[in-house]
């Protein structure tokens, strides 16, 4: 049995964010999840924008946590070595109906605190945007939205944890919490028991199921699914701002946004759905996607489509945040109902969760050497020459170029796979270095990857999954040597 | 007696020819635009041959497994039997370019030599 | 950083660039290099286990491997440097940045022949709906994994696509004991050769569907079953015809996409219909003493073609290297209509010789009966009668360069015979 102070269930954005706050102190900390890597559902399926909260439902803790996270995030992605661009949005009016809703949102916006949006006209906007639809009518300028590599930030929270004692437990799905006398004592998962005395439920998703192993519940949680496109770097599109649309009462509607590596990302849909482990696209769905999008950037071609994929949003009802320490069981604190903005919250999350902590009696003392920093792997692509010089010098391998899309070394991969929370997976490697995500989808590097996961790990190749159990790539072969 | 529907590989006009006849001998054979479709149907109506290529596992080489293929095509009906012969073989590097790795298989005339490099 | 010097650089050690560079030094050029990053020459030949190679360049019918086999020999007999596992970074007029293990060089050229080759078509280019499990692989990778590194990619298999890659595999795989359920095809002819379909799918009872496509992958963690539906004249799926086919495998074989990143570095005009570079009759891009070769130009039926092509522009390479000042000459566009899908080359210059040129064509719809003409506004200025003509198969002809002399452009077109 393993012992420790807090354990956290759930390794995505919120998951990590608190763990990263929590290893601050000198408390220890286990992180818990189902998958193999971090990054949870959500968190590493969606827009990869960090909001202002400029439309957020005024007076509400949702509102509270992601006005106050935004601000958060430049000294963050210094520190972490996040990639993070302060773009800035463009709420986009195309009828004459949406333009009369733009003072409306700015009004909103200065109720939530946020003050320093500002009214466009058509030809503001245009200048801005060159690509946009000739129909656009104005438009509100909210120059704190940004864009983030939300995985990235999922694995530099963790790393950073990491550095700091926190432990991860992943691939270990939680079976059961055990109450003793009105408290938490231990939790058990597919393969340990670790005994506590708090358990953080930050499930996302499956946050009902968690919270149901302690008692009767009185929510439920449902994926609500979005559809995406990534375009490739050599489309002619392109727009230096994220482009919103102004939300009707049906739908939030699709925006185009750039991302932190120059693609240009479209969606997303919002499809409420029953199956929690649903992240199928759909032709109708990116029909809508497309259909969408196309009535801000009408020029928008899927030939350039490099990939279409589908986040599962956790959509709790009743919705809205809840983040509160059970009155029922001692040591127990929920964190529920973390929807889309939750990417951005996750960080503001992380210190509110904290405090609730110490209000209900736990000692945290700051930790005297506690590691600040975090640095991503050196990348070869993005290095001038005389770096990438100096990168081979001391390590051969960055010559060895693996992905010829993105300009992977082989180096950089290996680093990947001894990271600090390893990737040990296809996509693993794929969400921390981005081979298998340009235009030839991995067709070239994977049988290489597959190599190099074999001989790093020690490991027999039909044991190198895409990612979680059940998804490896070849069949184990009789007649082998 | 048989009747079978080849399609022609000779050229790209891809004759559907339709034979009839027995084991070894054609009664009638129609739907050839071209003189050069009569032989090609007619060995593949009597015995139609395949050349074979496959891989071998192999040790010390800088793949995992090295190909393999047949002299001659072999008659169709045999490939399974000469595939099993040669999955049963592990090699170890070096081996030439041409070197012969079964010699006579099945008895039919053709050996199996290294195709790789 | 090492700096090199040479009168041909190649980049790609496949069959464009193998012909190429052999080509180059016996047209007289001094030094030649061909820069590969792989660990050994051949490219994709060497994952090409299957024979039906080379029956047009020597009367013999090659594996891949025995193909490159004999074009790496004459390499070595002729001194060619050979850069193995390095990578171009950087191409610039009349230098370049490549990358190994040992470091940085930068490498001077007199002339640039690039021989890239081309990558698989994926499924997000084709949007397939559905989830995204382990299981859904491009052919030509299916066929790294089990020909070079021996390794079981599936047991139970769709493919989707009628390409030859695709076919290749079906018969693959069945060798190797997995059982291949169907092959799936768009359109309402096959993509690939005929030869493949009868000895790769026919010879297996392979059951080939024309008119139909994949519209639903299902599967968490790995593929469990794909859905196939016939299409309708406007390719939309008919959903209630659908069937269910459990498999744990998804093989496309859905197209080749010309490798030109690095051409783009030099603003190379590409061929939105080739999608590779513009060239002449000598494969020479719209960058003086740049040539292009192969599947980088364009995506070939047959390596003979390719190899061909290379020693095109090997020979061209070789000329332009030792040639003091540029030759000026006439142009002439190429513009395919009715009927043409894409013609190589896209230019054809004079010259002196006025040597026989050979233009490739793919058609752009099959036709029994069909004609190829070429025209100058209304004057047809060549025809010729061809018989069962395949999108599939390219079309070789024969002209004069001369026929086209004074012509700013001409028109291209193949007329069906009813």
């Amino acid at each position: 049995m393993i012992k420790t102070d807090v354990v956290i269930i759930g390794a995505g954005a919120v998951g990590c964010a608190i763990a990263h706050h929590l290893s601050k102190h000198m408390i220890d900390v286990i992180v818990i999840d189902k998958s193999s890597d971090v990054g949870g559902d959500a968190s590493k399926s969606n827009s990869a924008i960090i909001h202002t909260g400029f439309d957020a439902k005024p007076n509400t803790l949702e509102s509270m946590l992601v006005v106050n996270a935004n601000p958060m995030y430049d000294q963050l992605v210094a520190d972490l070595d996040i990639p993070f661009q302060r773009v800035g949005a463009i709420v986009s009016a195309t009828t004459d109906e949406e333009a009369a809703l733009l003072p409306k949102i700015e009004a909103i916006s200065h109720e939530n605190g946020v003050f320093d949006v500002e009214i466009l006209t058509a030809d503001q906007v245009k200048e801005r945007i060159p690509q946009i639809t000739d129909q656009i009518k104005g438009g509100v300028w909210v120059p704190r939205e940004s864009i983030i590599d939300p995985f990235i930030m999922v694995v530099a929270l963790a790393e950073n944890a990491v550095a700091n004692g926190v432990r991860f437990l992943l691939g270990s799905k939680v079976t059961d919490i055990i109450v003793k006398n009105g408290a938490v004592d231990r939790v058990i998962t597919e393969t340990e028991e670790i005994q506590t005395q708090y358990v953080i439920n930050a499930a996302g998703l499956h946050s009902d199921d968690i919270a149901s192993m302690i008692g009767s519940i009185d929510f439920t949680v449902h994926p609500r699914r979005g559809q995406f496109f990534i375009l490739d770097r050599s489309s002619n599109l392109e727009t230096p701002h994220i482009i919103l649309p102004v939300p009707t009462k049906k739908t939030k509607g699709k925006l185009v946004s750039p991302t932190t590596h120059g693609n240009l990302l479209i969606g997303p849909t919002a499809e409420d759905i029953q199956d929690k482990q649903d992240r199928s696209v759909t032709k109708e769905g990116l029909d809508e996607v497309l259909h969408g999008v196309k009535k801000l950037m009408p020029a928008i071609d899927v030939t350039y489509a490099i990939t279409e994929y589908a986040g599962l949003r956790p959509t709790k009802t009743p919705e809205g945040y809840e983040i509160y320490c059970s009155d029922t069981t001692e040591g127990f604190v929920n964190v529920l109902g973390i929807r889309s903005t939750g990417l951005t919250s996750s960080i503001a999350i992380g210190s509110y969760v904290v405090q609730l902590l110490k209000q209900n009696g736990l000692q945290l003392i700051k930790k005297p050497d506690y590691i600040a920093k975090r640095k991503g792997i050196r990348k070869f692509s993005t290095a001038d020459m005389q770096t990438r010089k100096q990168l081979i010098e001391n390590d051969p391998r960055y010559g060895n170029i693996i992905c010829r899309c993105e300009t992977i070394s082989e180096a950089e991969i290996v680093k990947a796979i001894h990271s600090l929370v390893p990737a040990t997976t296809l996509d693993g490697i794929k969400r921390r270095l981005r081979p298998q995500m340009g235009r030839c989808q991995g067709s070239f590097c994977t049988p290489r990857l597959i190599q190099i996961l074999s001989r790093e790990l020690n490991i027999s190749p039909d044991r190198i999954r895409k990612n979680d159990k059940g998804s490896e790539l070849l069949f184990h072969r009789e007649d082998k040597p | 007696m048989i009747k079978k529907e080849i399609t022609c590989t000779v050229c790209p006009v891809g004759c559907l020819i339709t034979i009839t006849g027995d084991q070894a001998k054609i009664h009638t054979l129609t739907g050839n635009q071209c003189q050069r479709g009569i032989p090609y149907a007619t060995d593949e109506f009597i015995q139609p041959t395949r050349i074979l290529t496959t891989t071998i596992p192999i040790k010390g080489h800088r793949n995992a497994r090295i190909a393999v293929r047949s002299t001659a095509p072999i008659p169709k009906a045999l490939l399974f039997d000469a595939l099993s012969i040669i999955k049963k073989i592990h090699l170890t590097a070096p081996v030439n370019h041409g070197e012969v790795i079964v010699k006579n298989i099945l008895d039919i005339g053709v050996d199996i030599i290294v195709s790789g490099y | 950083m090492k700096i090199l010097d040479y009168d041909v650089v190649v980049i790609g050690g496949g069959p464009a660039g193998l012909s190429a560079a052999n080509t180059a030094k016996k047209n007289h050029a001094n030094k030649v290099l061909i820069i590969e990053r792989d660990d050994a020459l051949g490219g994709i030949l060497q994952q090409c286990i299957h024979p039906g190679f080379g029956l047009h360049e020597f009367k013999q019918d090659y594996t891949g491997p025995e193909y490159a086999y004999r074009h790496i020999e004459t390499i070595h007999q002729n001194n060619i440097d050979v850069f193995l596992h390095t990578t171009v970074l950087q191409l610039m007029d009349g230098s370049l940045i490549a990358v190994s293990k040992s470091g940085l060089m930068k490498i001077n050229y007199r002339s640039l022949v690039l021989a890239m080759g081309c990558r698989e078509r994926t499924r997000g280019a084709i949007q397939i709906p559905g989830s995204r499990p382990a299981g859904v692989i491009t052919a030509g990778t299916a066929q790294r994994l089990i020909n070079i590194q021996g390794q079981d990619i599936g047991k139970n298999i769709v493919i989707l696509g009628s390409g030859d890659i695709g076919m290749i595999m079906a018969r693959r795989l069945t060798l190797e004991g997995a059982k291949v359920l169907a092959v799936v095809e768009l359109l309402p002819y096959l993509s690939g050769l005929l030869r493949n379909k009868v000895q790769c799918l026919d010879d297996f009872d392979i059951p080939l569907y024309l008119r139909h496509t994949v519209i639903d992958i299902v599967g968490n963690h790995r593929v469990e079953s794909v859905t196939i539906a016939p299409v309708d004249d406007e390719n939309r799926p008919m959903i209630d015809k659908a069937w269910s086919v459990p498999c744990d495998t998804l093989l496309l074989s859905v197209g080749l996409i010309p490798e030109n990143e690095l051409t783009q570095q030099l603003d190379i005009i590409i061929d939105p219909k080739t999608r590779g570079p513009i060239v002449d009759q000598t494969m020479q891009t719209s960058c003086k003493g740049v040539f292009a070769c192969g599947n980088v130009v364009h995506v070939n039926d047959l390596v003979d073609h390719v190899s061909a092509e290379g020693a095109k522009a090997g020979k061209h390479a070789a000329i332009h290297a030792q040639t003091k000042t540029d030759i000026i000459s006439t142009q002439t566009r190429i513009i395919p209509k009715e009927g043409i899908h894409s013609v190589i080359p896209q230019i054809v210059i004079q010259d002196e010789q006025d040597d026989m040129i050979q233009m490739a064509l793919r058609v752009s719809t099959p036709a029994k009966k069909a004609s190829i003409i070429i025209t100058s506004n209304d004057d047809i200025l060549y025809k010729i009668k061809r018989n069962h003509v395949r999108p599939g198969e390219i079309q070789m002809i024969k002209i004069r360069p001369s026929l086209f002399k004074d012509l700013d452009q001409v028109s291209i077109m193949m007329e069906k015979e009813s």
